[in-house]
């Protein structure tokens, strides 16, 4: 099989390394060759981050380039513009709703550009947009918005339920299990 | 046992220790080689801790070596210099145990102040360098680095990249073989490195490079792949992965896994098969001026670039002339740059600095974000410890009117690293600086590790805590205070008094850091919209929890955690409980 590529985007401190973990093991759990690149330090302190999922018979460069991604996951929607040359043409944009001001927005220096979805959808992108903050607070805190968004990409990639369930009990501690399976299923539901 | 798990090469590598019978790991942190050490100490028969510095773990790991007991340092590549000292003379004195060291190089800069290539250090010191390019090699890499180590009588050091590091592959996982420690014998002739016993250590160096060298020509480590032979590839770590994925099998490859010393007979070979050569490598050309000294003609720099990292796109579009179409968001995108965390202690220090407008010597972490709008509270960064010795001379070369509006910020794992030498230099050599240590109880930016002043080892039991007050007042300073940054005003109003004074003086800037497990919030704070006016004077501490929406501030509740510092700037009182 041709190496698919996936990244999912974000704000520094969003949880993009766990929903990396759980695609991941999904994964390495239906025998695919994976490579999980991540991002640590200095930029992980609320800046933009990026996090490559690849897999496939054999999978060589960690790394997503531009043209490449078969799907991007973002949490928020300037990281989906931002991202979006990175996008294959026929690839999949799964976003979140949600709106994080950068600084350069905040001191006044930038604007926040206006619709941004609308924006992407009109250059022929097929994008899944959800307010996953809200179904994550549904499901009982909004830091699952991250395991929200699993739940929508899992229609786009195919594989059992069975066997995100079973990621997902690999990569979250039991105690915020139930929580997260109820955010899953949330973001499963999605149209 | 046989199992395949997904591991960061960081953890790969902690396993290989493992497996290899590693006794003694001593580690400063330092992206991307932090979680090398923070893995390893998983393991209840290693022994694990976080060394002051990168010297010290280094010179640990060589006395743990001369025990006879097989054993690592990590760092990340600046971190080899701090090293550099011990890593020189540990060539001439090798080893008793294998003893490996891992650096791991930061091409692109993700998290560093500089892009040094890290295989410098290897040929200047003349010691063997190894160079993984996935996990499953940085397992295989590690073990093999104890055996050559021993083998060879020479520290073996591992080339890391972040790409390497923060990549998660397959791994097998295998028992550790359980190592007895080798017998120590005195041989001052050996370990005691003055000139009449390093006179005679030396031509050994030189041998042994000529050993590993010719040992390289056949080693495992080095592999040669034949496909297509119009365009021939040598190329070592994950460079080799970028150009696999771009050329596959219409290109030939030699990968070199040892990259110092470099062979001469297996490169000459592979050259000799293939129509055009490239060698591709990340940061210098290392492996290309190996290749032009041995008469070969090969195409490297003239090519790729010297800075940043390689990708599969810039060999595919370099070397094939192939570029991807791109999709692109028809306007411009407003950059997303790091910024200091909602609730970080370092905020109201800053924003007490900038408002002073004083020169600010910095330094290495989290804090080195006080450079970045709005609160543009820095003027210089350089190394760890820098900002203590560098505001001496500041100060030397400036004088009195310097002394009183110019401060140094170090964090409190910095300061143990390289800033308490500063600051003996301060009162020594006697200026009237003031340095401010930013204490929030733990090294922040590498992801929470403990260090000499939090109490706690690297295991998270109980250890001596350094007293930074004592410490200072040792060194000589005698002003030293103790404020927290989230009272600005009492903040602002202490620098102000000791930078009027006629002494050297301390600030200790108190508070832990808010993301610290332990560190209770209060709830999110609002915004009465009633009251705000949208003054803007909220937003200059660049918090960001803070943004302006429809003319009125807004508070994003799930990041704020209450530390209040925004209330303090609002003169109408409009942020609330």
């Amino acid at each position: 099989m041709e190496t698919k590529s996936i990244m999912i985007v974000g704000v520094g401190g969003q949880g993009s390394l766990l929903a990396s973990r759980i695609i991941g093991n999904v994964l390495l759990s239906q025998n695919y060759d994976v490579k999980v690149s991540e991002v640590h330090g200095m930029s992980q302190r609320g800046g933009s981050v990026v996090t490559y999922v690849k897999y496939g018979d054999e999978v060589c460069s960690p790394v997503v380039n531009k043209g490449e991604a078969d799907i991007i996951i973002s949490f928020e929607q300037l990281e989906a513009a931002r991202w979006l040359p990175y996008l294959k043409k026929g690839g999949h944009l799964v976003t979140s709703t949600q709106q994080i001001d950068p600084m350069p927005v905040i001191t006044g220096v930038a604007q926040y550009p206006e619709n941004i979805i609308d924006k992407i959808k009109g250059l022929g992108v097929d994008v899944i947009a959800v307010d996953a903050l809200a179904l994550a607070e549904q499901a009982g805190t909004s830091k699952a918005s991250n395991v929200v968004l699993m739940g929508v990409v899992s229609q786009k990639m195919g594989f059992d339920e069975s066997v995100w369930m079973q990621a997902l009990e690999q990569c979250v501690p039991p105690k915020f299990l139930e929580l997260n399976k109820k955010a899953f299923a949330l973001g499963r539901e999605v149209k | 046992m046989y199992m395949k798990k997904l591991m960061l090469g960081n953890e790969a590598f902690a396993r290989g220790l493992y497996e290899a019978g590693c006794k003694i790991a001593s580690s400063y942190p330092g992206t991307p080689s932090t979680e090398i050490t923070e893995e390893v100490a998983k393991y209840d028969e290693v022994y694990a801790e976080w060394a002051p510095n990168e010297k010290v773990a280094m010179e640990v790991a060589l006395g743990a070596s001369i025990a006879g007991a097989r054993s690592f340092c990590g760092m990340k590549h600046v971190g080899l210099n701090v090293a550099a000292d011990p890593l020189y003379t540990a060539g001439y004195t090798g080893v008793n145990a294998g003893m490996v060291i891992a650096v791991a190089d930061d091409p692109g800069m993700h998290s560093s102040q500089n892009e040094q290539d890290s295989r410098h250090h290897a040929i200047a010191s003349k010691v063997m360098m190894l160079e993984p390019s996935d996990s499953a090699e940085c397992k295989e890499f590690a073990k093999a680095a104890f055996d050559l180590s021993e083998q060879f009588d020479t520290p073996v050091i591992i080339r890391l990249s972040t790409r390497v590091s923060h990549s998660q592959s397959a791994v097998e996982i295998q028992k550790r073989e359980e190592r007895e420690l080798l017998p120590y014998e005195k041989n001052p002739q050996k370990y005691v490195m003055m000139p009449g016993n390093a006179i005679r250590r030396h031509p050994e160096v030189e041998e042994r490079l000529r050993k590993i060298a010719e040992y390289a020509e056949t080693s495992p480590l080095n592999k040669v792949e034949i496909n297509d032979t119009k365009i021939g590839v040598i190329t070592s770590g994950v460079a080799y992965q970028y150009a696999k994925e771009a050329l596959g099998t219409k290109a030939s490859y030699l990968k070199l896994g040892i990259v110092n010393p470099l062979p001469e007979k297996i490169i000459k070979d592979f050259a000799a098969q293939c129509e055009t050569v490239y060698v591709i490598e990340e940061l210098d050309d290392v492996l290309e001026t190996h290749c032009k000294k041995i008469g070969l003609d090969v195409h490297g720099k003239d090519t790729f670039s010297l800075m940043g990292e390689i990708s599969q796109a810039i060999v595919r579009e370099k070397i094939l002339g192939e570029k991807a179409e791109e999709i692109q968001f028809p306007e411009n995108v407003p950059v997303r740059p790091p910024v200091m965390c909602a609730g970080c202690p370092h905020r109201g220090l800053f924003y007490c600095l900038s408002k002073l407008g004083v020169m600010v010597s910095g330094d290495i972490g989290c804090y080195t974000l006080g450079a970045a709008a709005p609160l543009c509270a820095m003027d210089t960064t350089i190394c760890m410890g820098a900002s203590v010795s560098g505001l001496h001379g500041f100060n030397k070369a400036r004088g009195e009117d310097a002394e009183k509006k110019s401060v140094a910020v170090i964090g409190d794992s910095t300061f143990m690293h390289s800033g308490m030498t500063g600051l003996v230099n301060i009162a020594y050599n006697a200026t009237n600086s003031t340095v401010i240590i930013l204490d929030n109880s733990i090294t922040g930016m590498t992801g929470h590790q403990q260090n000499p002043t939090t109490g706690k080892n690297l295991k998270g039991d109980p250890a001596a805590a350094v007293n930074l007050v004592d410490l200072c007042h040792a060194i000589g300073i005698k002003s030293v205070r103790v404020v927290d940054p989230y009272h600005m005003a009492e903040t602002e109003a202490v620098i102000k008094e000791e930078l009027a004074k006629d002494e050297p003086s301390v600030i200790i800037s108190r508070r832990p850091c808010a993301l610290l497990k332990y560190v209770k919030h209060n709830p999110p704070l609002k915004v009465n919209e009633n009251k705000c006016v949208g003054c803007k004077q909220c937003l200059k501490i660049g918090c960001p929890a803070i943004s302006i929406h429809n003319g009125k501030c807004v508070i994003d509740h799930t990041q704020c955690v209450g530390c209040g510092i925004c209330k303090e700037m609002c003169k109408l009182n409009a942020i609330e409980d």
